[in-house]
């Protein structure tokens, strides 16, 4: 059909079309593949010093379209966790080349982050991991933080790591719950929703709202801890870390699980470190990189907790990591419950801060604040910054460049899930495609941060 | 945490500025940007934590040391060492005219999709990349959204072979 027959108000404006057009993103038989993308697509680029190098020139280029078969998968499949697609070449049952296809939930929120001042900003990012929507307005927050040079109080901070590792927990609970169905176990599914729901109730007791929270602001967070929390979060501990053994006697124990996890999708050290692989990913691995322990921001030098390591890479340690830091973050918030200091729970600097609703009656200059700040937002100095927090799914960095205004110049959120699904078709390498759907869970992959 | 962190000894003929944060902030040419990934890689730079770029259009008159002429695009590298606990940004300096940078799939292969995002979204491109197709937009889109002087709003939506009104 006439691809332009919807511009009919402005001229379509003219693009070269040699710059925009880079071919197709989709899977093709291996004679019509390069050699060097073939290459990439069966591992051939991971040129370690100890594992196999293979030739680009040597693969099996001529290998007959008869002998595999190329399908595809996704996006709308339930196992996909959103809407992944991928492309999967298969001999017989196993997968040889895998090539995940993504963008089908892109909305150009970088691009809308440009268009929403600083004040705004943490309403946007919120909604690109929306099973840890706190991660990312924490990210942004410390960056826009950073970038003011503002200090925040005491109490905003240890607020902002309680309600992120609670986050935490609902975040590998509902990965608990998810991997369980795509294993074939309803009943981990309803009690990882079940204990997630509690949670969730307590974020919106304190937020407002169940997800995309808007509530880790620059400059603190937008309100103080509801009244009784405590006995919340008490109650909220003691829940979880009681069904957490629950959950060992349900799956870890259970045959038929740890023959569909146990080396299932092995990766090494060097292979993570070279793909960018973070998180549970990264660690499941062997390697001990938790940013809240090597890199520590807010006050996890404060608080004590172990970073949990797997030794093989395989499904079942991604598992077994996930499962233990449920417990590690249960036992930081603990520890934040007793120790979580009096005072202001957001900066009290009135350029960056709206004064409170009471104070606008009654002063001046409180209403010429509040107006500015609501109507053009606060103004962030000149200059770019990195900040990176460790989200469920691994390294979240956030990347603010300013040119003095009240809007980000440009905003680029590194996503881990973006990342570690490049992971994917080494996972698959090799596997059956019965095991396809155990890998894509435990990579964790949350779409609306893939694609932004 | 306040201890002096020392810049690796690669990005020493280069100008640097101090930023806010903990990383090394250096901007190295178009030219050399490849070799002094990879002697940074050499020097215990093991992972390439995250590539991106940004278009300048509107902003040229951005802080840059002494020696370095500001184009249009800049590709921001940050690299992550873990055995010294230490982050490593490198800006790229891209004129517009010509757009081109080293691709770093060779050295870090976990750059493959953060490049081919900075292509999509900027129109960057990356040579010696092997497949640098679009990656979240359509592959038949026109234009790279987040370039400062594409249109938001002026552009309908473009969707593949949709059907026209009844």
């Amino acid at each position: 059909m006439d691809e332009t027959k919807n511009v009919t108000a402005v001229e379509r404006p003219l693009w070269p079309t040699e710059e925009t057009s880079e071919g197709s993103q989709e899977l093709f038989e291996r004679s019509k593949t390069s050699p060097e993308e073939l290459g990439r697509e069966v591992g051939a680029v991971l040129r370690l010093p100890e594992g196999p190098i293979i030739d680009p020139t040597q693969i099996d280029i001529e290998r007959s379209d008869d002998e595999t078969m190329i399908i595809n998968m996704g996006p709308q499949h339930p196992s996909t966790h959103g809407v992944l697609r991928l492309m999967l070449e298969l001999d017989g049952e196993v997968v040889l080349r895998t090539k995940p296809i993504i963008g089908y939930l892109h909305t150009g929120m970088e691009k809308q982050a440009e268009d929403l001042a600083f004040i705004q900003g943490s309403t946007n990012v919120t909604r690109m991991d929306y099973l840890a929507p706190l991660y990312q307005e924490l990210a942004f927050s410390l960056a826009t933080e950073a970038l003011l040079g503002v200090e925040i109080p005491a109490r905003a901070t240890y607020i902002r790591m309680l309600m992120t590792e609670l986050n935490r927990i609902s975040s590998h609970l509902m990965w608990m719950a998810t991997n369980g169905m795509d294993m074939g176990s309803t009943s981990m599914m309803i009690y990882g929703f079940r204990e997630r729901e509690m949670i969730l109730s307590f974020f919106e007791k304190t937020t407002g709202v169940r997800m995309n929270h808007n509530y880790i602001r620059p400059g603190g967070v937008a309100a103080d801890l509801p009244d009784g929390w405590e006995d919340d979060v008490e109650v909220i501990c003691n829940t979880v870390e009681t069904r957490s053994y629950e959950y060992d006697q349900l799956l870890t124990g259970q045959t038929i699980f740890r023959q569909r996890m146990e080396g299932i999708g092995n990766l090494t050290a060097e292979e993570a470190l070279a793909l960018s692989v973070t998180g549970p990913l990264l660690r499941s691995t062997g390697v001990p990189w938790d940013l809240r322990r090597t890199m520590p921001y807010c006050a996890y030098d404060a608080v004590d907790f172990d970073v949990i390591v797997g030794t093989y890479g395989d499904n079942f340690d991604r598992y077994s990591i996930r499962l233990n830091e449920i417990r590690e973050s249960v036992k930081i918030v603990r520890q934040l419950l007793a120790a979580m200091p009096r005072g202001d729970y957001r900066v009290q600097n009135a350029k960056v801060t709206p004064p409170p609703r009471g104070r606008i009656d009654q002063s001046m200059e409180a209403l010429i604040h509040h107006f500015k700040v609501f109507t053009e937002g606060f103004t962030v100095p000149e200059g770019e910054v990195y900040v990176a927090v460790e989200s469920p799914r691994g390294e979240l960095g956030c990347y603010i460049a300013s040119d003095g205004g009240s809007k980000p110049y440009r905003l680029h959120m590194r996503g881990p899930s973006f990342v570690n699904l490049q992971a994917l078709p080494l996972l698959m390498r090799g596997g059956l495609l019965s095991d396809a759907v155990a890998v894509i869970s435990s990579v964790d992959p949350v779409m609306g941060e893939v694609d932004r | 945490m306040t201890s002096v962190i020392t810049p690796p000894a690669a990005l020493a003929p280069y100008p640097s500025i101090d930023g806010v944060g903990v990383a090394t902030i250096a901007f190295v040419p178009r030219s050399e940007f490849h070799p002094v990934v990879a002697a940074l890689k050499a020097d215990g730079f093991e992972m390439a934590a995250d590539l991106c770029a940004v278009d300048y259009l509107t902003f040229p008159t951005r802080a840059l040391p002494e020696g370095v002429v500001g184009e249009r695009f800049e590709v921001v590298l940050n690299l992550l060492s873990m055995s010294k606990r230490q982050r490593v940004r490198l800006r790229v300096q891209v004129p517009a005219a010509d757009p081109v940078v080293d691709s770093l799939y060779d050295l870090y292969p976990g750059t493959e999709a953060m490049e081919r995002e900075a292509f999509d979204l900027l129109g960057v491109r990356f040579a010696g990349h092997p497949d640098l197709s679009r990656i979240l937009l359509p592959e038949e889109w026109e234009g790279h959204p987040l370039r400062k002087d594409y249109g938001i709003g002026r552009v309908p939506v473009q969707f593949k072979s949709t059907p026209g009104p009844r």
